[in-house]
């Protein structure tokens, strides 16, 4: 799990998500490199964020899958200050929301980089557009114990290496 | 008066406001002391009267730090709304039901909040010791970090299915400046906003710009609450609590509603189909309408939820004035959380409150029917008040 003190290069405060009991198999199998969600074991319907039970079928109690990791964009948007100080270190930085390949309603938030360990403002937000297919990556963690889930485009687009498109 | 459920069974008596601003001296417990003691003496009842009390759950001032401030008496009836911006309309609601109940006579409901300062926005408390909800858990590590961001996803993905465009999210933000700019007790009095300058204002987070955000605000808003039956014998008009309902969708996620089937099927759209069905008013009937503007969007997403256009068209809806006094549905018409202040939605029900008395300060002729909403994006209320 991640301490409280967790600080970026230039020594700002991380935001790190909360692993909670539920979601600690996600967290877990990201660290591996494997992007896993939820499955309701009677229904077969993918579930995401993760809960204790699942309201799709009787059976409750939700099954760890691993996905392929292909989705598309379903929206994005480019946070400008005022801002924490660790996203206020990268202008132009993109979030993007991705719905999956095995089912488009299951969408996870994150962020478009030019590769696993690419900084998080790595692609110019003017070239991003809906409905993009994507992939996931892991780079390094965060911090041990947590690797985010980043996204790099299927399909390059040219003259995308940077926030200026240099 | 025999409609069913709840229907003009209770009335808001008495309603008070504090000033609107940056930086207010008082503390927001003096505030909410000030503006409850205010209420009351606006309806004509003394403190010692009141035995219901209703507030947001994250009121920085608790029942009992109220009831030895202001005096009231007994209280026989308290309870706290979750989900901040959705709880005005249903603060008002409940008291009307547990006065219809026999639960109490004398309801306050209140909100006070100074949030002008950085400090004050919850969302600069961050890393672990930020409180990062764990519904925030798969959102707020990537960047996604405050509220605003979190509706400009919604609105991207708005403005892409249905051809929405900023020149719609311009006329909301429009249409609360020309109402806020002509009302004395708002922040944007007297400074007029044009098109050019929406247009060439920063981006807060792309699509959003400065302008669909709402202000940053200090102050402090009450109403009272009463039957039908006591509001005879008091100073003020009675505003009858015609409809109420609150509204929290299936597999709704808070703000981040992005992992569910259909996320642009907000609570507005559960809140809304209750709000009317206990209504004698349709949203054709509706003479004028608060609906809650933290961000511009959601006065879309809203227009649509409670059916005053259908799914995709409250672009349209908004052009030509169509929200601006003498459109067809006159809205926010005391300036919303865009243009007066940003008080969480409770100066949006007090201006409903003024609009069925004939007291706002652009006041819409006629008026028998007049809708509050609580936010979108969030577990929601709504009410509809009439004279």
């Amino acid at each position: 799990m991640s301490n409280d003190t967790a600080v970026d290069e230039f020594g700002n405060e991380l935001m790190l998500p909360t692993q909670s009991e539920v979601s600690a198999p996600f967290w877990e199998m990201a660290s591996k490199g494997v992007l896993v969600v939820q499955k309701c074991p009677d229904s077969g319907r993918l579930l995401f964020p993760p809960r204790p039970r699942s309201p799709f079928g009787r059976r409750a109690v939700p099954e760890w899958v691993s996905v392929t990791g292909k989705g598309t964009i379903w929206s994005f948007v480019v946070p400008r200050p005022p801002l924490t100080p660790q996203f206020a270190a990268v202008p132009s930085y993109n979030v993007i929301v991705v719905a999956l390949d095995e089912d488009p309603r299951v969408r996870l938030v994150g962020n478009l980089v030019e590769g696993p360990d690419a900084p998080i403002n790595s692609v110019d937000p003017a070239t991003i557009t809906i409905g993009e297919p994507v992939e996931v990556v892991f780079g390094k963690p965060l911090v041990e114990g947590t690797t985010l889930p980043r996204w790099r485009r299927v399909v390059p687009v040219a003259g995308t290496s940077g926030p200026d498109g240099t | 008066m025999s409609g069913q459920g709840l229907q003009d069974q209770a009335v808001i008596a008495g309603i008070a406001q504090s000033r609107f601003g940056r930086g207010l001296e008082e503390t927001e417990y003096e505030l909410a002391c000030d503006v409850i003691l205010a209420a009351l003496a606006d309806a004509g009842i003394d403190p010692s009267e009141v035995d219901g009390l209703v507030s947001y759950s994250i009121e920085s001032s608790d029942e009992t730090a109220i009831g030895k401030a202001v005096g009231t008496g007994e209280l026989t009836f308290f309870a706290r709304l979750p989900f901040g911006g959705g709880s005005a309309p249903a603060s008002v609601g409940l008291l009307a039901m547990a006065v219809a109940a026999g639960q109490c006579s004398v309801g306050v409901a209140f909100r006070s909040r100074k949030r002008a300062s950085r400090q004050a926005r919850t969302w600069t408390r961050h890393g672990r010791g930020g409180e990062v909800a764990v519904g925030e858990e798969f959102s707020r590590a990537y960047g996604l970090v405050r509220p605003t961001d979190e509706v400009a996803m919604l609105a991207r993905r708005y403005m892409h299915e249905y051809g929405a465009t900023r020149d719609h999210l311009a006329n909301v933000a429009l249409a609360c400046n020309r109402h806020g700019s002509a009302n004395p007790a708002a922040m944007s009095y007297q400074r007029p906003l044009t098109r050019e300058m929406y247009m060439a204002s920063r981006w807060v987070s792309e699509p959003l710009c400065l302008y669909d955000n709402c202000l940053e605000s200090d102050g402090a808003l009450a109403t009272v609450v009463v039957s039908a039956e006591r509001s005879r014998s008091l100073r003020q008009t009675p505003v009858y609590i015609h409809s109420f309902a609150q509204g929290l969708p299936r597999q709704q996620h808070s703000m981040v509603n992005y992992f569910n089937d259909d996320p642009l099927y907000g609570p507005s759209w559960t809140c809304g189909r209750s709000l009317f069905a206990r209504s004698e008013f349709q949203p054709q009937d509706i003479d004028v309408a608060q609906i809650y503007d933290a961000f511009s969007p959601l006065v879309l997403l809203s227009l649509e939820g409670y059916g005053f256009c259908k799914r995709g068209e409250a672009g349209p809806f908004t052009e030509d004035g169509g929200i601006e006094i003498g459109g067809r549905l006159p809205v926010n018409t005391s300036g919303g959380s865009l243009s007066e202040a940003y008080i969480h939605g409770f100066n949006l029900l007090v201006e409903g409150v003024r609009q069925v008395r004939g007291s706002s300060p652009n006041q819409v002729a006629d008026v028998e029917s007049s809708m509050v909403s609580g936010a979108e994006a969030v577990g929601t209320s709504a009410l509809i008040l009439r004279k």
